[in-house]
């Protein structure tokens, strides 16, 4: 019981800076410190959320946002775990393949944006290329890291001992690269969003990015605040899921074990 | 030096020049004039080798002798450059043919029970396996830890979980590099104990490669001395078991060992 109470603290305790921080912000603004045209009060932005939210433009905005992400994560995300794969396994897909993908990967893939625009406009598949491409070389590279990490000596022993290519797969190499697919995971994540929110800030029609763009029009301030403290709890929400996940199926490492 | 006779001398006059073995033996393996090179480098050369069923031989020799190279070719984890190893019984044999490292190797992502039912690989699934390595992993005395992560065990208990994983399989060979090498002075002797133990009820043919003489005359029944890459002694132990750690027998035998080490 006690254990659980102090456990939830210990989460709470995150929080504390954040809402000390928008405590003083408010008594600020209240006080005039921070004039409303530069920095709206807390309760302001509270405003706008509650009426966008009533008037249902703010559920559908994070509704086409979250859609475009995800299907863009999972594109680039399936095709760099593949790749990460294969060229972990294989010499000869790492010989062929390695060289041309370090290449591209050091390209901002932000830059493509002009390209991008003049490619597809600045439909759907604007926004899922380029969240894709951001996505697929955190996935990529730790997918291969992780792979090529494997202790040899464990891949020996699972040999020694008869395993198939598919056994020595599922319960050596793919195990063994978790940790290292997970540090991608995460890193993917926050690039998504902000793949995301730059490619609609900069073109599109709808989303949250075109919301903060459209509120700058009429210069309202509070919607523009309001979005990007969405973007915050949204980027936060994703990095948990995946911290959760890892805490599942990390069970076995030292840094997982709570007992 | 070829094979040196050893003459005994003083009362032990069972030690005998070149190992004789028991009237009821059978061939488990034998190495027929193997050589192995690495880069033109010759580690091992000339190795003739019987070894009976239900033998316990220890394999001795200074670092680079080509002592563990012995051990990798008889598990089949390297091919003989010249020569051939013949397994006493079937092909099959060779698979049932277990080694233990220095290290456990142990999956760290597997819980102990399914470390063990490695062992099992295409010979048994499902419940009957665990089942199995339960039962194996009580005879080697963590009968209630089954359900643990590897990393909280401690380096004796981790390579207990590795033998119970190579003995779970029913080896009719077990090739053992080293396997005590990393633990400490007390849970080293715990673990001869207990190996000995296992060898004594399960009867398989044990290769022991290690660096340790004491160990070496204390577990073995046949000493093999290897030198540069050949053989240079080939010494039967013949002494009862239970046998006493640093007892005046073995310390004749450890003596007779040293001295062909070092040349005396």
């Amino acid at each position: 019981m006690s254990r659980a109470l102090r456990s939830i603290g210990r989460s709470a305790l995150g929080w504390l800076l954040p809402a000390l921080l928008l405590a003083g912000w408010e008594g600020a603004s209240r006080a005039g410190l921070i004039p409303a045209n530069v920095l709206p009060a807390p309760s302001a932005v509270g405003e706008a959320f509650w009426k966008l939210l009533l008037s249902g433009e703010l559920i559908e905005n994070i509704r086409i946002s979250t859609l475009r992400a995800l299907s863009g994560f999972l594109v680039g995300g399936s095709i760099g775990f593949a790749l990460g794969l294969a060229n972990g396994l294989s010499a000869l897909s790492r010989e062929l393949t390695d060289t041309t993908l370090q290449m591209i990967r050091n390209i901002p893939h932000l830059a493509l944006i002009p390209l991008v625009i003049l490619w597809f406009g600045i439909d759907e598949e604007a926004k899922l290329f380029l969240v894709a491409l951001g996505v697929f070389f955190p996935i990529y590279v730790n997918t291969l890291l992780g792979i090529q990490g494997v202790d040899p000596q464990l891949v020996e022993m699972g040999r020694i001992y008869g395993m198939s290519r598919t056994q020595l797969f599922v319960r050596v190499i793919l195990p063994g690269a978790l940790p290292s697919i997970f540090v991608g995971l995460r890193y993917a994540l926050g690039i998504m969003w902000l793949t995301l929110i730059v490619a609609e800030t900069i073109s599109a029609s709808s989303g949250l990015g075109y919301m903060a763009m459209q509120a700058r029009e009429f210069l309202l301030i509070d919607v523009v605040v309001l979005s990007i403290l969405i973007y915050a709890l949204l980027g936060k929400l994703a990095d948990s899921l995946a911290r959760f996940l890892e805490r599942i199926s990390l069970q076995w490492h030292p840094a997982f074990q709570t007992v | 030096m070829t094979a040196a006779t050893v003459t005994a001398r003083k009362s032990y006059s069972t030690t005998t020049p070149a190992y004789t073995p028991a009237p009821q033996g059978k061939v488990s393996f034998s190495f027929r004039n193997v050589a192995k090179q690495f880069g033109g480098k010759a580690v091992l050369q000339g190795i003739n080798l019987d070894v009976y069923e239900g033998q316990f031989v220890a394999v001795i020799g200074k670092s680079g002798c080509g002592k563990s190279t012995l051990l990798r070719l008889l598990a089949g984890l390297d091919k003989p450059t010249s020569g051939e190893i013949v397994a006493g019984v079937l092909e099959d044999e060779q698979k049932r043919t277990r080694i233990m490292f220095q290290e456990p190797r142990l999956l760290p992502w597997a819980r102990v029970a399914a470390n063990v039912g490695v062992g099992l690989t295409g010979i048994e699934k499902g419940e009957a396996a665990r089942k199995k390595s339960l039962e194996i992993l009580a005879e080697v005395g963590l009968a209630d830890r089954g359900g643990d992560w590897p990393s909280v065990l401690s380096g004796g208990q981790r390579q207990r979980v590795a033998l119970a994983r190579a003995l779970v399989g029913h080896p009719s060979i077990l090739a053992l590099d080293e396997p005590l090498g990393a633990l400490d002075a007390l849970t080293r002797i715990e673990m001869q104990q207990l190996l000995e133990r296992i060898w004594l009820a399960k009867k398989f043919t044990a290769v022991l490669v290690t660096h340790d003489v004491a160990e070496a005359v204390s577990l073995a029944d046949r000493v093999i001395v290897i030198d540069s890459g050949r053989i240079a002694l080939d010494l039967a132990i013949p002494v009862e078991r239970p046998r006493r750690h640093a007892s005046p027998e073995l310390a004749f035998f450890e003596r007779q060992i040293l001295d062909q080490l070092y040349n005396r």
